[in-house]
């Protein structure tokens, strides 16, 4: 095995073993071979560099490497977007750890060599992050390669798989060439990937949400840093934030349109399509602290004489309906007006033939969607509530306030 | 069958159409800067720390009003270099050392780093030397005041995160209005001062061109730009921001000069027209202080001078394991918790631990220790500084909020100004050490 730190500054012999150049330069060609290293760039000072490709040598160790071909064989350089270049896109950048789901610096990048009939290619296997590569990256040059393998052994090593890197890459023309897919970050959990985009630059995030499917970057939006999310939705164009904020909850979409500038909320909003956008409308018109302000105005509700067998096969029905949102499933009266929740819990104990009447919660708790915060978090402590309901002067229930809505704004005020 | 469908258009209807403003734009605009200010500010008065009180006391003692024409100049060098490090952080959302890494790579990093550690090692030890003298002249022992410091320090940060530390220090900020009365109560020459700030005085001999060096290279410290840079980007502060990034770097190098201008004036009415010009550092300034005016000038002066060693020592370590884990890759900052980031916890506490240990040590070889910190920050600061504007001018980082070529000017001027001051103080550091230090 090699590192990338070794073969960098090494000399290059043709096949006559006369010194062509010093390698300055390691290239993957991802839309080749993924793992490959394609082309090696050859620095002669003052002259034009060189470019090696990979089925072009002969032989490979620390600090040299032997040409199969002659000096005249070799072409000139010229540069390719389509290139990863392993110095300068590689080295000291920050790459994404899609397995242990976070962002880590690059120190040195391992190689394995693999003998083809008659020659030598070099593949990525790993990517150090930890202190061996830290090490050689300080010594190379400075010691022999002998004297820094040795030192090396005694460090701790950290290593990341190479289909486990993620590259970040801002411009998105080069994120076509270099084929870099982001599908392990779509299977993410969203508030691990939320973690990563927090330790990236803005453009970087920007990218991210950028070549994420709708879906993923509404989930990861939801999940980050309110001052981040807006930073993020007003350098897109609107479009494509409506389009994403349609994919959110509408308390979570009205939270995300709130914090940005007047003016991008306006064309956002502007933007947003049917249904989606009316909830949305509704839902800011209520200040941020209030229980209207936290509610959610997607829940579930049922006539209260049906049964749990009619209300189990209708809701099965139902393609739109989120299953987060079966937690409490509210019961209405025959006007229409909110009367009583019934729990997941006693829904799935009951037999088919048993009213949802006969199912509900006691006592019958609600807020109206002027309640404070503060009357909203006792509520839910006292009665241990997972869901609370918001009903309008009629009685009528409007809105449903989740838990996981309390608990993150109770860390918000930690 | 009475059950109705999912989503309650209708009665969604009824409410509000029109979007609200949720957020009154004054209120906004004022919580906004509320929000971002304390970087710029805190990092300025810190510069304010025991050996910049030594020095600026010095300066008022030994040269009168003289010198006072120095401070408009080095607000504008400060200002110019800490609004870089602001709109690096605003633009790249990266700390300085991160910066640096990435586009110089790891050598050029590494040994930024072991300055940093050297130089700042050095500067916590003169805090805590600060810490020491102000304590003894209250008459409490070293003995007992340094540890307790110390350990102060230590679990304020330890236990704190970001917003709860940082309110604190900025609350502390406002002790330095104890400058202010220090100055009144030594009722100056209020307009012979105004005259000197203005119009430039020059002496050509060396011990004031020494003092002039070493007032520069006391303000302007490159850990105050990895501190800085690194305090934005923890804040989150988008490009949108920047005009309230800006106005806590320009109120925090205002606020920095504008203390400096009490301690020289308050030194300069006393001790300089009475002829007491020869004392050795602050401590030797505040009991001076007594005879000249009253009791409480002096005790506020080594409250001052307590209350800055303190801020210093905690910011100053804190910066440094910043600096490192950056460089190195490693997890930093005060909001992760002692095991998520252990090398940085352990680089802070090892800093707090030898600082303020060398300072209990009897006949510890201080003044020495003193000066060649000063002499490792003078080779530092040029190195971090080139740095500085060679990032800023990339293009492909800044994008559009490259140096403009007026900005650009006074940067380099700047640098080539400071660079030679420091080299000036180097020399003297080196091959004259009786001049050097007397003050530092």
């Amino acid at each position: 095995m090699l590192h990338a730190t070794e073969v960098l500054g090494g000399e290059a012999y043709d096949a006559h073993g006369n010194f062509v150049g010093r390698i300055s330069e390691l290239f993957i060609e991802p839309a080749d071979q993924p793992n490959r290293v394609a082309r090696y760039l050859l620095g002669r000072g003052k002259y034009l560099p060189l470019l090696a490709r990979h089925d072009q040598i002969s032989s490979v160790a620390p600090g040299m490497i032997k040409l199969n071909v002659e000096e005249s064989a070799l072409e000139h350089f010229h540069s390719n977007e389509a290139w990863l270049a392993v110095r300068k896109d590689l080295l000291d950048q920050q790459i994404i750890d899609t397995r242990g789901r976070k962002v880590v610096r690059v120190n040195d990048v391992d190689l394995a060599e693999q003998r083809m009939d008659g020659t030598v290619e070099l593949r990525v296997t790993d990517v150090d992050v930890g202190l061996t590569g830290a090490a050689r990256r300080l010594l190379q040059g400075l010691a022999s390669p002998s004297v820094i393998r040795r030192i090396q052994q005694s460090l701790p090593a950290r290593t990341i798989r190479w289909e486990f890197v993620n590259l970040i890459e801002p411009d998105p023309l080069r994120r076509v060439k270099l084929r870099i897919t982001h599908d392990k970050l779509e299977k993410m959990h969203p508030a691990d990937l939320a973690d990563i985009m927090e330790e990236l630059s803005p453009a970087e995030r920007q990218a991210i949400i950028a070549s994420l499917d709708e879906q993923s970057a509404a989930e990861a939006l939801a999940e980050l840093d309110s001052r981040l999310t807006s930073q993020i939705v007003e350098k897109m164009s609107p479009e494509k934030a409506a389009d994403i904020i349609e994919e959110m909850a509408p308390d979570k979409a009205a939270d995300v349109l709130a914090d940005l500038s007047p003016e991008v909320s306006e064309d956002v909003i502007g933007e947003l399509q049917g249904e989606e956008a009316r909830e949305v409308q509704a839902l800011l018109s209520y200040p941020e602290d209030s229980a209207g302000g936290m509610m959610n105005t997607e829940f579930v509700y049922v006539g209260e004489t049906a049964t749990r067998g009619e209300a189990l096969e209708w809701v099965r029905q139902r393609e739109d309906i989120n299953a987060e949102n079966l937690d409490t499933i509210f019961v209405i009266d025959g006007d229409a007006k909110f009367s009583g929740d019934v729990a997941v819990g006693r829904l799935l104990l009951a037999g088919d033939d048993v009213a949802l009447a006969q199912l509900k919660s006691e006592p019958l708790v609600s807020v109206t969607p002027d309640a404070t915060e503060k009357e909203v978090f006792e509520l839910f402590d006292k009665y241990n509530l997972r869901s609370l309901a918001v009903v309008d002067g009629y009685g009528r229930a409007i809105g449903a306030i989740a838990v996981d809505d309390v608990i993150a704004r109770l860390r918000e005020k930690l | 069958m009475n059950w109705t469908s999912n989503t309650r258009t209708e009665q969604l209807q009824r409410h509000a159409t029109q979007v609200r403003r949720r957020s009154r734009r004054l209120w906004r605009r004022l919580a906004l800067l509320a929000a971002v200010l304390g970087p710029g500010l805190i990092t300025s008065n810190v510069d304010n720390d025991a050996g910049g009180i030594s020095t600026y006391s010095l300066a008022g003692a030994q040269f009168g009003y003289a010198l006072l024409w120095s401070l408009i100049p080095m607000t504008i060098a400060l200002y110019v270099t800490e609004e870089m490090c602001a709109r690096m952080a605003v633009v790249t959302g990266k700390g300085l050392s991160d910066l640096i890494r990435e586009e110089f790579g790891f050598r050029p990093t590494f040994f930024v780093m072991v300055a940093g550690f050297l130089v700042d090692l050095g500067n916590v030890v003169a805090e805590f030397a600060g810490v020491a003298s102000a304590v003894e002249i209250f008459g409490i022992s070293r003995y007992i005041a340094v540890p307790l410091a110390a350990l102060v320090v230590w679990i304020l940060v330890l236990r704190g995160t970001y917003r709860q530390v940082e309110k604190i220090f900025l609350a502390l900020c406002t002790f330095y209005l104890t400058y202010f009365f220090s100055a009144v109560l030594a009722h100056p020459d209020w307009l012979d001062a105004a005259r000197h700030t203005v119009i430039p005085s020059v002496q050509f001999n060396s011990g004031y061109l020494l003092m002039v060096t070493a007032l520069v290279g006391t303000t302007i410290a490159p850990w105050q730009f990895f501190y800085l840079q690194a305090g934005f980007v923890e804040k989150r502060i988008g490009a949108r921001q920047y005009p309230q990034a800006r106005a806590d770097v320009i109120a925090g190098s205002v606020s920095c000069m504008v203390i400096v201008f009490f301690i020289i004036v308050c030194t300069a009415a006393t001790l300089y027209t009475s002829g007491h010009r020869n004392i050795v550092d602050a401590a030797d300034a505040a009991r001076a202080l007594v005879p000249l005016a009253g009791r409480w000038a002096s005790l506020l002066f080594a409250f001052g001078l307590l209350n800055a060693s303190l801020f210093a020592a905690s910011i100053l370590p804190l910066s440094t394991a910043h600096v490192i884990c950056e460089g190195l890759g490693f997890e930093a900052g005060i909001d992760h918790k002692f095991k998520d980031a252990p090398i940085f916890y352990w680089l802070y506490t090892i800093l707090i631990v030898v600082g303020g240990g060398l300072i209990l040590i009897p006949r510890a070889p201080l003044w020495r220790i003193l000066v060649l910190s000063q002499v490792a920050n003078g080779i530092w600061l040029p190195i971090v500084l080139i740095f500085m504007i060679l990032l800023i001018n990339r293009r492909d980082l800044m994008g559009e909020h490259v140096n403009s070529p007026t900005f650009n000017v006074i940067a380099w001027v700047t640098s080539v100004a400071m660079i030679a001051l420091t080299l000036v103080l180097i020399y003297f550091a080196l091959f004259h050490p009786s001049a050097a230090t007397g003050g530092l």
